[in-house]
């Protein structure tokens, strides 16, 4: 597929990309490669000029249940200023993924307590997300999309704006989280050195599909993202 | 003042519960500009001989649903879009009060509100109306909180986030026409506002955020009607001084707690 916004230069062209069930795939290219274009059209969000998309083998943007995929957005931050606990965030995924007119009973609390503690904040869950550190606040938001029980989770950029130990440590937690529950993962950034042990395929783009393969086939200078230019 | 009070204390809880949501996505302001077209509603109605009541509900509603429309189809930037509606809900309402002739002391009673107007009809219209809206939010709340936690993963994963924003600008449509007899429709939208922006100053939950912005509207509201009733003022004015001064001590509580 290929794909340019209106009145602009094509972004992706002849992108050619299948991504299997239960793949943890890492999506990295340079700043502008167009790394989050490919998610937004994986997503539906955006539709390809050429070519075409299936998410879970339909089309995207008539995709049924949708509620089946997670998504993490850019530097996910709450969208609101009332202290949200990390309770009522990770609810806040169960409810997206039961819908607006179901009430929540014993075995959704039951799957958000457990989403709660997969991601090791279950000592923090009455705590208002404002006093959590960013690497914290990160976890909270995948608790809150494994709420939802899905079978893709898309991550864009998870760790802007987090230190290293902290990236090591969420690349460890993802890796638990494909291995326990065999979730499709698509891991986007324009780093991937926290995550390359972890995941099965590297994708790297950058208007096209330069590489695809397992990580211990990336070239060397290629580990450098800013390289993957030249 | 029994009617007023009646009245009162559902406008009390409702506005605070709508204006929650309004003000956790920024759009403070959108009250206003609805107030605005409720205004063009109230004059529209003196020319065609129907309840005010109808004509700023009518016309709320409507104003409040094409305005997220224009803003959910990005036809208009958020604040153009409010500023259209702002401009032409005041420009329609003078221009139309002018034409039935109704440039007096009854058109002050719905900009600022007025005790003595509250009839019996009001208050079962209020009432009904305003415990409605109030199940409305209810059975709406974790949809719409998850909608204003994060808009583009609820809207990736399939929540209606385009009709859930489009219902609630017009149940603060439905909102401030049923305030308007207490708090007038100049004022309403600060009732929606100030006790949120209270109340968040010493919340520790969002729902403790509803809530406790709920109990400081209706104590607003209560307490605002009373100052009116024996000092003679606008019972508007002084409903929304007092939940200022809520916000007042709240931000003080907060400085004394941190």
């Amino acid at each position: 597929m290929s794909f340019a916004y209106p009145h602009g230069p094509a972004v992706l062209r002849d992108v050619e990309l299948a991504i299997q069930r239960d793949e943890f795939v890492g999506i990295a290219g340079p700043n502008g490669g167009g790394k989050t274009t490919l998610l937004r059209l994986i997503l539906g969000l955006e539709r390809p000029q050429q070519g075409s998309v299936r998410l879970l083998g339909e089309a995207p943007e008539r995709l049924t249940k949708r509620s089946r995929i997670a998504y993490l957005a850019q530097r996910a931050q709450l969208g609101i200023e009332a202290p949200a606990t990390v309770r009522e965030v990770v609810t806040a995924g169960r409810t997206i993924a039961r819908g607006p007119f179901r009430l929540l009973g014993a075995a959704d609390r039951a799957v958000v307590d457990e989403a709660i503690g997969r991601v090791g904040l279950t000592p923090l869950t009455t705590r208002p997300l404002s006093r959590l550190s960013g690497g914290q606040q990160q976890r909270a938001f995948i608790a809150k999309a494994l709420a939802g029980e899905p079978e893709v989770l898309v991550l864009d950029e998870p760790t802007a704006g987090v230190d290293v130990e902290a990236q090591a440590a969420l690349a460890e937690l993802l890796e638990k989280l494909h291995e326990e529950l065999g979730t499709t993962i698509l891991y986007v950034s324009h780093e991937f050195g926290a995550v390359e042990p972890y995941v099965d395929r590297l994708v790297l783009v950058s208007g096209t599909i330069v590489f695809d393969g397992p990580p211990s086939e990336l070239p060397a200078p290629w580990h450098d993202p800013s390289h993957v230019h030249s | 003042m029994r009617l007023a009070f009646a009245s009162g204390t559902v406008v009390g809880l409702l506005a605070p519960a709508v204006g929650f949501f309004l003000v956790q996505r920024r759009l403070s302001l959108i009250g206003d500009g609805i107030g605005h077209v409720a205004f063009a509603g109230v004059a529209g109605s003196f020319l065609l001989g129907i309840s005010p009541l109808t004509g700023a509900l009518l016309a709320s509603v409507g104003g409040a649903a094409g305005v997220e429309w224009l803003r959910g189809r990005r036809k208009a930037a958020g604040d153009q879009a409010l500023a259209l509606l702002f401009y032409t809900g005041i420009a329609a309402g003078v221009v139309l009060v002018s034409a039935a002739g109704e440039l007096n002391a009854n058109l002050f009673a719905y900009l600022f509100g007025s005790i003595l107007t509250v009839t019996r009809s009001d208050v079962v219209v209020v009432v009904c109306l305003g415990i409605a809206g109030l199940i409305v939010v209810g059975v709406l709340y974790r949809s719409l909180v998850a909608a204003a936690l994060d808009e583009d993963a609820a809207r990736v994963s399939g929540v209606p986030v385009a009709q859930l924003n489009v219902f609630l600008a017009a149940l603060a449509g439905v909102t401030i026409a049923v305030s308007m007899r207490i708090v007038g429709i100049l004022l309403i939208a600060a009732l929606m506002v100030l006790p949120v922006t209270a109340a968040s100053r010493v919340a520790w939950s969002i729902r403790s955020t509803m809530l406790l912005s709920m109990a400081i509207g209706v104590a607003s509201v209560l307490a605002g009607l009373t100052i009116s009733y024996y000092a003679n003022l606008a019972p508007g004015g002084a409903i929304v001084l007092v939940a200022a001064g809520a916000f007042v001590l709240a931000s003080l509580g907060e400085a004394l707690l941190s």
